[in-house]
């Protein structure tokens, strides 16, 4: 079964070439529920492929499957292989899984689009890109997944490219992710330079010199950094929410955004030889992205750009417990952050969805009569975020917190007031959405966000007086599926005992694990005592109206940083850009066409030699006989 | 005395084969008519063959008599072709001379 790894990708591959060719046959819903029985295919395979690993021992469960020789070039030899394990299993599990749930969701969601088959068709691919990146047994194979899906991303915030706006942020999105996939091929020209080789297995293997794990596990972190959205780099991300809002959990939610963590997981071993600054970087760049992001939340009123940010921020938190050694801990939370922020999204996209296209959280409220499933499950959502217990994300955060206490108790305060944060940003939501009074009536003069470009069957009267509804069942079945999984699934890896981190068992062939002996209790109460101020403070502010809510313009603004960005690049940098144009224009054109025009010049004066003329080429030979001779006889001495 | 005089040495055809090559390289430099030129690449090549066929009688070693054939065969194989080509030049331009010839002037 294991053999099979190759299936993974293959199914939702054919499933996209399917779609290129019939799409339009296929038709809506057909082309949906086709691309949907893919990945589910996909998923099926998948779980075939874990139970035949769950029942081999621990040193049997890594497989390597070579499809065909890519890349034989001298010393550089890439295979297309794919390296099945329990960490690519893991990650395939949640990709197809979620992928799967998503896929049937937008089904409900893009009906009666004008691009339906092409919606699903780009989603396919991304399925296929995402799990060649996880299932890549070499970097280069992880990087063509990479670069599959960070196009794949930008088709799809794009989709609705009549708007300018999610034409400009598509742009975006692939630009700045550009940026981190220097960091990737860098990692790799170091990678091959120190072990020649990109296979993972060579060089998570083999003795690195301190300075070279560095310069590779850093290079991968900038990497990272643009496909996983951390500071510098995460301004698309929250641009990225003007795409339809099944890419938004799928994308830039559950998967193709941990993609960044997953890679500094895949390299582990690597990371452990590198620096501690190497390590130090990587939590602080974490643990400021996570705070961060947290506090532009607060201001946020865009029901889809409050999980943006919160998602930028809850990625730092699985930076922070990568740079804090605890790679299980990332991708835990990883997992669990894939179920209950999936599972938002969603929801979000549910309360759009009967909103008819209204994402302004001020003009929502009391939604919870109207909408009840998607209500209990975008609570059961809201909980596991904030971290209560036992839902899913209090167990997953509580263990990178702990890490980041035993790495220092500075990155575990920040973490902590990150955790307060979310609470609290998270319950306003909540509240603003389904609690309340009902202001879906008011006028529409306060409309500062804009509803997805998208027609269906409930017209495009952007519901002045229409009541909001419940979504359809393809709708509202993932929502339940991922409610679930939102409150259960902590269960993979509990705190009690080493039996019950069942994860941290699982992952420890391939993960670097690390051993501490801090007391887990006394930190959790901690977690769940702040999560639950957070929640009061909130229900203090936005329920009951004690405390008048403080949501500064400069938050709202996210600290004026995408400003300053466009104002440095449209000013100073466009400047230094043109700059560099003018020099490429003159300087290195210039030096081209000088060796054209030199060879060029000498040659029109060097053919006149060519006379045609048989005899003087005669004449010329003969000479040139003569000389020879001359030379061997007279200097040379022969005879 | 006189039949010692007589007496052909391998310089007199050593001698020999310099003044045919001699004469043949002239012939290449002077002469226009194609003709003619041809004929003086034959005389050059087989002044080389009568020098190869001195030294190896001299030198005992029969690989100089077999290197003639060599050019032999090569000299015949090149009539084939240059006369082909000589022929051709003449049908379309009578009484061309080489320096007519000049279409690869540079």
């Amino acid at each position: 079964m294991l053999d099979l790894v190759w299936l993974i990708p293959a199914l939702p591959l054919a499933g996209f070439l399917c779609i290129l060719l019939f799409g339009r046959k296929l038709g809506d819903p057909g082309a949906g529920y086709f691309a949907t029985a893919m990945v589910g295919a996909s998923f099926l395979v998948t779980l075939g492929v874990f139970a035949d690993m769950m029942s081999r021992t621990a040193e049997e469960r890594s497989h390597v499957r070579t499809i065909f020789q890519w890349i034989p070039v001298g010393s550089l030899k890439v295979d297309l292989a794919f390296l099945a394990d329990p960490l690519s299993i893991t990650m395939c599990l949640f990709v197809t899984g979620i992928g799967t749930l998503i896929h049937l969701y937008a089904v409900g969601y893009m009906h009666g689009d004008s691009r339906f088959s092409k919606f699903f068709l780009y989603l396919n691919l991304f399925a296929f890109s995402m799990l060649i990146l996880v299932l890549g047994s070499n970097m280069l194979v992880t990087f063509l997944g990479w670069e599959g899906v960070g196009t794949c991303s930008y088709f799809l915030i794009a989709f609705w490219h009549e708007k300018d706006s999610a034409a400009t942020a598509g742009k975006k999105a692939f630009v700045t992710n550009r940026v981190g996939d220097w960091g990737f091929m860098m990692a790799m020209f170091f990678a091959f330079w120190a072990v020649g080789s990109l296979d993972y297995s060579v060089i998570n293997h083999s003795v690195l010199s301190t300075s070279t794990a560095t310069a590779i596990a850093l290079f991968c972190f900038i990497g990272a950094c643009g496909k996983s959205a951390q500071l510098p780099l995460y301004l698309w991300l929250p641009d990225a929410m003007e795409g339809p809002t099944p890419v938004s959990a799928l994308i830039h939610a559950a998967t193709m955004v941990t993609a960044g963590v997953y890679l500094m997981c895949r390299i582990s071993p690597v990371l452990d030889i590198a620096s501690d600054y190497a390590g130090w970087i990587i939590a602080i760049v974490g643990a400021a992205t996570a705070l961060f992001a947290a506090t532009i939340a607060v201001a946020q009123n865009d029901i889809k750009k409050v999980l943006a940010y919160s998602t930028v921020s809850q990625l730092g938190y699985m930076f922070l417990a990568v740079g804090s050694g605890a790679y299980t801990a990332a991708l835990f939370h990883m997992i669990t952050h894939a179920f209950f922020k999936a599972l938002l999204f969603l929801g979000a996209g549910s309360v759009i969805h009967g909103m008819h296209h209204e994402q302004d959280m001020r003009r929502m409220g009391a939604l919870r009569k109207l909408m009840p499933i998607t209500a209990i499950t975008f609570i059961i959502g809201w909980l596991a975020i904030a971290g209560v217990p036992p839902f899913a994300g209090f167990w997953s955060k509580d263990e990178i917190l702990f890490y980041a206490y035993d790495k220092s108790p500075i990155l575990w305060l920040v973490g902590l007031v990150t955790a307060l944060l979310t609470a609290f940003y998270m319950t306003r939501q909540v509240i603003m959405v389904f609690y309340g009074t009902a202001r879906w009536n008011d006028a529409h003069e306060v409309h500062g966000a804009h509803g997805d470009l998208h027609a269906d069957d409930h017209g495009n009267d952007h519901g002045n007086g229409t009541k909001p509804h419940e979504s359809p069942w393809m709708m509202v079945t993932p929502l339940v599926v991922l409610g679930f999984l939102s409150i259960v699934g902590g269960a993979i890896n509990l705190p009690f005992s080493h039996a019950t981190e069942r994860l941290l068992i699982w992952l420890e062939p391939v993960v670097v694990v690390r051993e501490s002996d801090t007391s887990k209790l006394p930190l959790a109460i901690v977690a769940i005592v702040v999560a639950l101020v957070g929640i009061a403070l909130a229900v203090m502010v936005y329920a009951k109206h004690r405390v008048k809510p403080i949501e500064p313009q400069i938050l709202a603004d996210a600290w004026g940083y995408d400003r300053a960005v466009s104002n440095f690049m449209g000013g100073p940098g466009r400047q230094a850009f043109d700059g560099v144009a003018w020099a490429d224009a003159h300087v290195v054109d210039g030096a081209v066409n000088g060796t054209g025009a030199l060879v060029r010049g000498t040659a029109g004066k060097v053919r006149k030699l060519q006379t045609g003329n048989v005899r003087t080429y005669a004449a010329a030979i003969a000479a040139g006989v003569v000389l020879l001779l001359l030379w061997f006889v007279v200097v040379r001495g022969i005879l | 005395m006189i039949a010692a005089i007589a007496t052909p040495t391998t310089t007199w055809y050593l001698l020999l084969g310099a003044v045919l090559f001699s004469i043949g390289v002239v012939g290449v430099m002077v002469r226009r008519n194609p003709l003619i030129l041809f004929m003086c690449v034959e005389l050059m090549l087989n002044a080389v063959n009568l020098t190869f066929v001195a030294f190896a009688r001299r030198l005992g070693d029969i690989g100089g008599q077999s290197a003639v054939f060599f050019v032999m065969v090569v000299a015949a194989a090149e009539v084939v072709v240059g006369l082909g080509i000589v022929v051709a030049i003449l049908r379309r331009k009578p009484n061309a001379t080489t320096d007519d010839m000049a279409e690869l002037k540079g």
